[in-house]
């Protein structure tokens, strides 16, 4: 068992916890922040998506102890059913989910995915690495893989970032 | 209420709530992370211990002995469950292999023991050292190896085995075109988000389970079954469920042993299925082998057809139930359709998202393609000229709706067919062989009884309680807009309660029954609702308009509120059906439009443009309805182009266990879809004049894009997964 303190949704936590425990694991059985899902523990479905220090990370992969001080936003800390985040409301608005259960991770990667293309960070789909990433349907659809939702919500989810984004994007070829 | 006779015009024909693209009810809940799933509920019970499974490491054989000393003594360890210390356990109606194995092994990771402690992190450390000595036995795992002692099925919800009509051998071997060719599919898992999960709680004997399952009534009555307590001590909880797709249609082994880890620890117990259990420990989509036969005249009328699949399960199990849209689909005298089972000793097999359409059309329209061709047809023209009023085997009996043919020409329109070149591996744009496909979609609208109950009280709310459950595909909402339309009130007075076996037996969700038959349900609760104002108010209920919170008749009115009085109206009644589904077959039909594009060197496959046009009776929610369509296509191109339970035939496992080794559609894999909606309404069907849509959009979706595949390369693939080694040797030179 260690103590440690994490920032989440800018509350400082305590706890003490058994080394072993996820990231996950604390947010969701020792906080009951439950918002953030558990669909396979193995970083592959994208489910557990949390914004660490203001960039997005599989919460399962990760062990609590290794994060003394770190800052974590979860779905919580977006919003609420009466103060939805701009992000949680285009979901709602355009359908973008079904069962519900990879939504909250769907929603905090498309949150830091416009980050990380307003900051400049290339994908595997950006043509020149070196000139900044444009906000496209495919560069969209590249960066939220991570995220699997098997009720195939995909190409509502899209429109609802796309939104959000206030932009037109232009359709990518294949 | 029975629903005897077609439905005249009734109160949701006013179609002020139904009918509208509503957001769903409860989508603040599900996007703030608030919807509380199974095994979440920190708040209904204190004290929660934590179950860990043990998974048999053989496909079958029996336990020699199990070594629990090492995990009893670990740290934190409260309770072991076996089959050895278990109890008597029975088997649930709906299951094939016990949920709790031992000392027989029916499976792989059939659950063999459930270790529990006060620790998640401790439940699995523990769980780790229970050492299992096994005697393993010989299995069939190949289907095709099994195929030839494949023996008649039973009846099953398909149907029978088999069907004839006409001489199918005289037509097939007289006929001027000749088509027989044989077509595999795979096995495939749900793969759900959410995996099995349960919170189990013991008060004396009586049990309440908080549970993710799409089939409250059947679970509750397995559960008291397997555990031999009597149903009325059960109770099942399950308001959110982070999708099913027919996985979570059973008491399955999470639910089962949270009860008995709960009972052996003293201590409300939650068990949640690892995810690479999902794949070996719960049901999947039994692998087929599918052999078409079609004989036509040269001017392409279909005189033959015949269908035939084989597949596999354990013994006692099912057939995947593949030929049975063959027998409804396209017209012609003489026909005949067959299903062999075979024994497979791997996980047990039963439904998934269209069983029998999904994979059965996933061949059937590829050979439909394939005649075409022969035929030098265009596709789309082949299946016109085959289209039918009438049940083919049966033609007395006529459809109650059939806009195929509408379907396929509203599509071929939008999607711009006629610039496709029906000739394969003719069109290019820069690197990209681009293709274009079509297939019908074809699936069964199922009538299934259900119950609500309305309560109305003296503040003109209104609330609806009904065991239906709603796994991401709009119940609440389309329950919520039932009432408000019956009620005559807005969509923010009426709340919906679901998932609890303490209200009426809903049909649940599975076969695409459930929108159209909890509706109805709640439809005649409402009407009785309805009658109860009316005749609390003395109103004439025959003349009595609801709207806007009040009840006029003639020139009185009053609220809905003061009708309610203190004590509130409650009303409860029960959907029930005559013969309308025997006297007419009842089907949705639509069309499947893809645009691909495949790599000239390395066939690397890229969905371009998807379209799906369905007519499928009237749509209670456009938007809600038109998330299933768009979630179907996409497990469709799923199936058609990556997923794949491998089979260790050796071991007698899926090999690919888990979400990396599965492959599913993600973001990258599916570009912008577009789903249209016939307008039609069908009053055979129910008061709601609707029909199934939730499985319309897989059933055909993965043969049109295999079509494009074929129409973009000239490589024609007859066992899915297409997968670009079954692409690259044969592609055309790049010229």
């Amino acid at each position: 068992m260690t103590t440690v303190t994490l920032v989440v949704n800018e509350k400082a936590r305590t706890l003490e916890l058994d080394t072993r425990t996820t990231l996950l694991d604390a947010l969701r059985e020792h906080l009951h922040l439950t918002g953030t899902k558990k669909g396979c523990d193995h970083g592959q479905c994208g489910a557990c998506t949390v914004i660490l220090n203001g960039r997005r990370i599989n919460s399962c992969m990760s062990l609590a102890v290794m994060h003394e001080g770190d800052r974590i936003t979860t779905i919580e800390g977006l919003g609420s059913p009466d103060h939805l985040h701009p992000m949680q409301a285009a979901f709602v608005k355009h359908d973008g989910y079904q069962c519900g259960y990879c939504t909250p991770g769907q929603i905090c990667s498309a949150v830091a995915v416009l980050d990380e293309i307003k900051a400049g960070v290339p994908s595997h789909v950006s043509d020149d690495l070196n000139a900044r990433p444009q906000l496209t349907d495919g560069e969209l659809r590249e960066r939220m893989s991570g995220n699997i939702c098997r009720c195939g919500a995909y190409s509502n989810i899209v429109d609802a970032i796309i939104e959000v984004a206030g932009v037109q994007v232009s359709g990518a070829k294949a | 209420m029975k629903f005897e006779h077609p439905a005249k015009l009734n109160p949701i024909d006013d179609l002020k709530v139904i009918g509208q693209p509503t957001d769903r009810i409860d989508g603040p809940l599900k996007t703030t992370g608030t919807a509380p799933y199974a095994y979440e509920r920190h708040d209904v019970v204190a004290n929660q211990a934590y179950g860990y499974v043990v998974g048999a490491a053989i496909a079958k054989g029996r336990i020699a002995s199990i070594d629990l000393n090492d995990a009893k003594a670990a740290p934190g360890v409260l309770a072991i469950v076996t089959a050895e210390n278990a109890g008597k356990l029975g088997k649930g109606n709906f299951n094939t292999a016990k949920l709790l194995g031992g000392p027989i092994v029916e499976h792989y990771h059939q659950a063999i023991a459930l270790v529990v402690a006060d620790t998640f992190e401790q439940a699995r450390a523990a769980a780790a050292l229970v050492r299992v000595n096994y005697t393993p036995a010989n299995g069939a795992y190949d289907l095709a190896a099994a195929k030839n002692s494949a023996i008649k099925s039973e009846p099953s919800f398909g149907g029978p085995a088999d069907t004839a009509t006409g001489n199918f051998a005289k037509a097939f071997a007289g006929a001027p075109i000749k088509f027989d060719e044989t077509y595999t599919t795979p096995d495939h898992s749900h793969a759900m988000m959410e995996p099995h999960a349960s919170i189990a709680a013991w008060e004396g004997n009586k049990l309440t389970l908080w549970t993710s399952n799409q089939m409250i009534d059947w679970g509750t009555s397995d559960l008291a079954l397997t555990l031999g307590i009597a149903k009325k001590n059960v109770r099942l909880i399950s308001p959110f469920i982070g999708g099913g797709f027919g996985g979570k249609l059973f008491l399955r082994s999470d639910a089962l042993l949270a009860a008995l880890g709960a009972r052996a620890a003293k201590r409300p117990v939650k068990v949640a299925l690892p995810r690479p259990f999902i794949f070996n420990n719960t049901t999947h989509r039994p692998a087929t082998i599918q052999r078409i036969r079609i004989g036509a005249t040269a001017d392409g009328k279909i005189t033959a057809i015949a269908h035939e699949s084989w597949s596999g399960d354990l013994p006692s199990g099912g057939p995947e139930i593949a030929v049975t849209q063959t027998r409804l689909l396209y017209a012609g005298a003489n026909r005949m359709t067959a299903m062999r089972l075979a024994t497979l000793d791997l996980p047990e097999g039963n439904a998934m998202r269209a069983p029998g359409e999904a994979p059965g059309m996933m061949a059937l329209e590829i050979a439909i393609d394939e005649v075409a061709e022969k035929l030098n047809l265009d596709p789309i023209e082949f299946r016109l000229l085959n289209d039918t009023d009438v049940d083919p085997e049966h033609p007395k009996r006529r459809f109650s709706q059939r806009n195929l043919a509408e379907c396929l020409r509203l599509g071929a329109d939008r999607f711009g067919w006629n610039k496709r070149n029906p000739l394969p591996a003719k069109t290019r744009d820069g690197r990209w062989l681009i293709g274009v496909g079509v297939a019908a979609a074809f699936r069964n609208n199922l009538l299934v009884p259900s119950a609500a109950r309305v309560r109305l009280d003296n503040r003109g709310m209104v609330t609806v309680e009904t065991d239906m459950t709603d796994i991401g595909t709009g119940s609440y909402t389309i329950i919520a807009q039932t009432v408000a339309e019956m009620m005559g009130v807005p969509l923010e007075n009426v709340v919906v309660r679901l998932g609890d076996s303490a209200f009426p037996v809903s049909c649940g969700s599975g076969g695409q029954f459930g929108a159209n038959n909890s509706t109805s349900g709640v439809y005649a609760a409402c009407v009785k609702l309805r009658e109860a104002v009316a005749q609390k108010l003395g109103f004439n209920s025959a003349d009595a308009i609801f709207a806007e919170g009040q009840v006029r008749a003639g020139n009185r009115s009053a609220t809905l509120a003061e009708a309610a009085g203190a004590n509130g109206l409650v009303a409860e009644d029960t959907i029930e059906y005559g013969d309308l589904d025997k006297t007419y077959q009842q089907s949705t039909f639509g069309a499947h439009f893809v645009e691909v594009a495949v790599d000239a060197a390395t066939a690397e496959i890229r969905l371009r443009r998807m379209l799906s046009v369905c007519a499928a009776g009237r749509i209670l929610n456009p938007k809600s309805a038109r998330s299933q369509v768009i979630g179907a296509m996409t497990m469709g191109a799923g199936a058609a182009l990556m997923e794949e339970l491998v089979v260790d035939k050796r071991r007698g496992f899926f090999v690919n266990h888990d979400l990396a080794g599965y492959e599913v559609p993600v973001h990258a894999d599916i570009p912008h879809q577009d789903v249209i909606f016939l307008d039609e309404i069908d009053p055979i069907s129910s008061p709601m004049k609707a029909k199934g849509v939730g499985e319309l959009g897989i059933c055909g979706v993965g043969a049109a894009v295999a079509n494009a595949i074929y129409n973009a390369t000239g490589v024609r693939v007859r066992s899915y997964p297409i997968t670009l080694d079954k692409l690259i040797d044969r592609l055309p030179d790049i010229g």
